[in-house]
């Protein structure tokens, strides 16, 4: 069963009422995942808050104050597995900080579930959701057109949110889009087939996340490897062993590659590739392993192993879609730590170009100030060149957070233009 | 030829190897919190797959109630030797012993909560800037919130409404001198997860585990194991069960289940059809709805 069974990360976006919770407690009861005494538990709830049967939301209930408010504060992540994959649902909140939770739930995201309520069609949030989806360059988006029972399963409700959807985002740079209609109240089009919709000839939800090809969602071309640790055992059996650990963030190295150790640009030959079990031939995305090189050759932490003819950008200044985090507002020309997958070094916002409103994904050019759930395109000036790719191109090497050193605070994520 | 894709369990061993290598990147001097648990087990195990061929380079630290399984000490100290890692040992008995934590009382007393101080004392007078733990989202609705690297203010104490944003891979180990980090390398990983994993490596485990014939004594719902720490009511009676434990914690808590599982393959197909969490079994979960958040508040695991 474990053989080829791969793991899916999605995330759920929606408003307010649109039936998150709901769609996720449905997810998980209809597909067995939940077990008997957490049923329990919140029948109990059920009863003692005067609903009519369960009430499957409550399953993704966590933090007290959010039972007390039933509301979703922050992102909490929940697991499910059936014979064909192994999910991890990171459900994040649709109203307070939501830009902040979803792109941080995004950023590791396979597919991004988008609910909209079929009686209202999209509205501003639905184009928010898949804005910061398309931003967060999440490969796979699937649109589910929700309460489809409160609009008597019509097909035309149904056809009319697709064409609202489809007119707005072919402005944005979207790879896969899906539309289910579905009722995640009464379960139809989540794991089961509805027998309300005749005329939707796609899977179920569940079906499509089990299904969805996910093998290409790596880039599997550019090989990167940043390198965490430098491991010398400085033991009897491995005196003069000298091994970079990481893990491989794209690509594709093998044990022969002429590799270009960045920022240095010395170049050398993979020896081996090390793992506790096995001297690997090669190595490819996202296996962590250790790698030996033929020549003595001066590595350490930050660097990066690429193949001596695909190299990423060595650049000091960068541009970059910026989403601030914080409470406080950034300073101009403030200074911050920039980390960027093992390399971390001291960086300047030098200009924002501009900033978006997120409510009409226009441009502002005027208001450049930065604030939080704020997204702008900023221009960034390191001390030390970092090795960068397109954000577009790889979700690992295109990435950054910065770090406020006064507060040691994570202040803003950001993907390099 | 090589299908270029990861199942889903090389997957999480591959995420957990990254995170462990990560905290012994950003932090001084971290440990690994050691309880004899399965997923302290896994953890271990994978802190000597990322550092392989080089030893594992923390310390294991163990909070010792006192109430403890033979079992556990045992497989401890053997586990200590076969590695050649340094263990140590925060012993609650000290704690009481030195005045510096009082215990509970009454019928159900136990040293559950009294390990914070204990922990949060070894953690200081060690030195220890990172703590990694076998803490996973799936175990309690408040560990779902749990982020990889979780910060502590200087009183050890964990904010669930105000933690740093967790982006990508790329996590932010920075803190201020007093202040230390929980790092949880098997976060996404699953009580099933962990089990197909120890079945695939082979890993020993305490044979606790294992179905075995003990005196148990019924109460709320299990089977708590017969010692000299437990005080019987006059309604209670010990019997002979074959039982096996789901989860390790102190003798006087754990509830075991009955079963005739005795191998590993046995209880991974016994996990897998199982209807209830495995944390049922724990009574010091079921003291209220959000028992487990306010011992997490303050600096429990």
């Amino acid at each position: 069963m474990i053989d080829n069974n791969q793991l899916l990360r999605f995330t759920t976006a929606g408003s307010v009422d649109d039936g998150k919770s709901t769609l996720i407690g449905r997810l998980l009861y209809d597909s067995k995942s939940i077990f008997e005494d957490q049923l329990e538990a919140i029948e109990n709830t059920s009863k003692r808050k005067g609903h009519n049967g369960v009430d499957l939301a409550l399953f993704t209930d966590g933090l007290r104050d959010e039972r007390e408010q039933g509301i979703t504060i922050d992102v909490a992540y929940r697991y499910f597995t059936t014979p064909k994959r192994k999910f991890i649902i990171a459900d994040t909140p649709g109203h307070i900080q939501y830009t902040r939770n979803m792109v941080t739930g995004a950023s590791t995201a396979n597919a991004a579930i988008i609910l909209v309520d079929a009686r209202h069609g999209v509205i501003e949030q639905t184009k928010r959701h898949a804005f910061i989806a398309s931003l967060l360059q999440i490969p796979h988006i699937i649109v589910c057109v929700n309460k489809m029972d409160l609009v008597d399963f019509s097909e035309e409700a149904y056809n009319k949110v697709i064409n609202q959807f489809e007119e707005f985002s072919s402005k944005l740079l979207i790879k896969d889009i899906r539309f289910i209609p579905l009722s995640a109240l009464n379960g139809d089009n989540v794991v089961n087939r509805s027998k309300h919709t005749d005329w939707y000839q796609g899977a179920p939800l569940l079906h499509t996340l089990e299904t969805l090809h996910i093998s290409s969602d790596i880039n599997k071309i550019d090989a990167r490897f940043p390198v965490q640790t430098v491991i010398r055992p400085q033991s009897e059996s491995h005196r003069d062993y000298r091994g970079y650990a990481g893990r491989v963030a794209s690509g594709v190295l093998r044990v022969g590659d002429v590799i270009t150790a960045m920022p240095s640009g010395f170049t050398s030959k993979i020896k081996s590739i090390d793992t506790f079990d096995n001297k690997l031939k090669e190595a490819y995305a996202p296996m962590s392993v250790t790698i030996t090189l033929e020549d003595d050759i001066d590595i350490s932490r930050g660097d990066m192993i690429v193949r001596c003819n695909n190299k990423p950008d060595a650049s000091q200044d960068i541009e970059v879609m910026l989403c601030w985090l914080q409470n406080e507002t950034a300073k101009p020309r403030a200074k911050y730590l920039v980390k960027h997958t093992s390399n971390e070094e001291k960086a300047m916002i030098k200009e924002v170009v501009y900033k978006i409103d997120i409510k009409t994904l226009e441009r502002l050019e005027d208001d450049k100030s930065l604030n939080m759930n704020d997204i702008c395109k900023v221009r960034i000036r390191t001390t030390k060149p970092l090795m960068v790719d397109s954000y577009r191109e790889n979700r690992t090497t295109g990435s950054i957070i910065l770090v406020d050193e006064m507060t040691n605070e994570t202040v803003a994520a950001g993907m390099i233009v | 030829m090589s299908k270029y894709y990861l199942n889903y369990i090389d997957e999480l061993e591959s995420e957990a190897i990254y995170v462990l290598r990560e905290v012994w990147a950003q932090f001084q001097n971290p440990v690994i919190l050691f309880s004899g648990g399965k997923d302290s087990i896994v953890v271990t195990h994978l802190a000597r797959k990322a550092f392989y061929p080089a030893k594992i380079p923390f310390s294991l630290m163990h909070v010792d109630t006192g109430h403890n399984f033979p079992e556990t000490i045992q497989f401890r100290d053997n586990l200590i030797k076969e590695l050649g890692v340094n263990l140590i040992v925060g012993s609650v008995q000290e704690a009481i012993d030195n005045g510096r934590v009082a215990e509970e009382r009454g019928k159900n007393a136990t040293r559950n909560t009294l390990q914070i101080t204990t922990l949060l004392d070894a953690i200081e007078t060690n030195k220890v800037d990172c703590a990694i733990g076998g803490g996973r989202r799936d175990e309690e609705k408040a560990r779902a919130k749990e982020r990889f690297f979780s910060h502590r203010d200087d009183f050890g104490q964990w904010d669930p409404k105000n933690q740093r944003p967790e982006l990508w891979n790329i996590f932010n180990g920075r803190h201020f001198e007093g202040e230390h980090f929980r790092a949880f390398p098997i976060s996404n990983w699953t009580e099933m997860d962990v089990w197909n994993y120890i079945l695939k490596e082979n890993l020993a485990i305490p044979s606790l585990y294992f179905a075995h014939k003990r005196e148990v004594v019924w109460r709320q719902n299990s089977w708590i194991p017969n010692s000299e720490f437990l005080k019987l009511e006059p309604s209670e009676e010990v019997v002979q069960k074959k039982i096996r434990f789901r989860t390790l914690g102190d003798i006087t808590i754990t509830g075991g289940l009955e079963s005739e599982a005795d191998t590993l393959e046995k209880i991974v197909n016994e996990v897998s059809t199982m209807r209830q969490t495995e944390r049922g079994n724990r009574t010091d979960d079921k003291r209220s709805e959000s028992a487990m958040e306010d011992r997490k508040r303050q600096g429990y695991f």
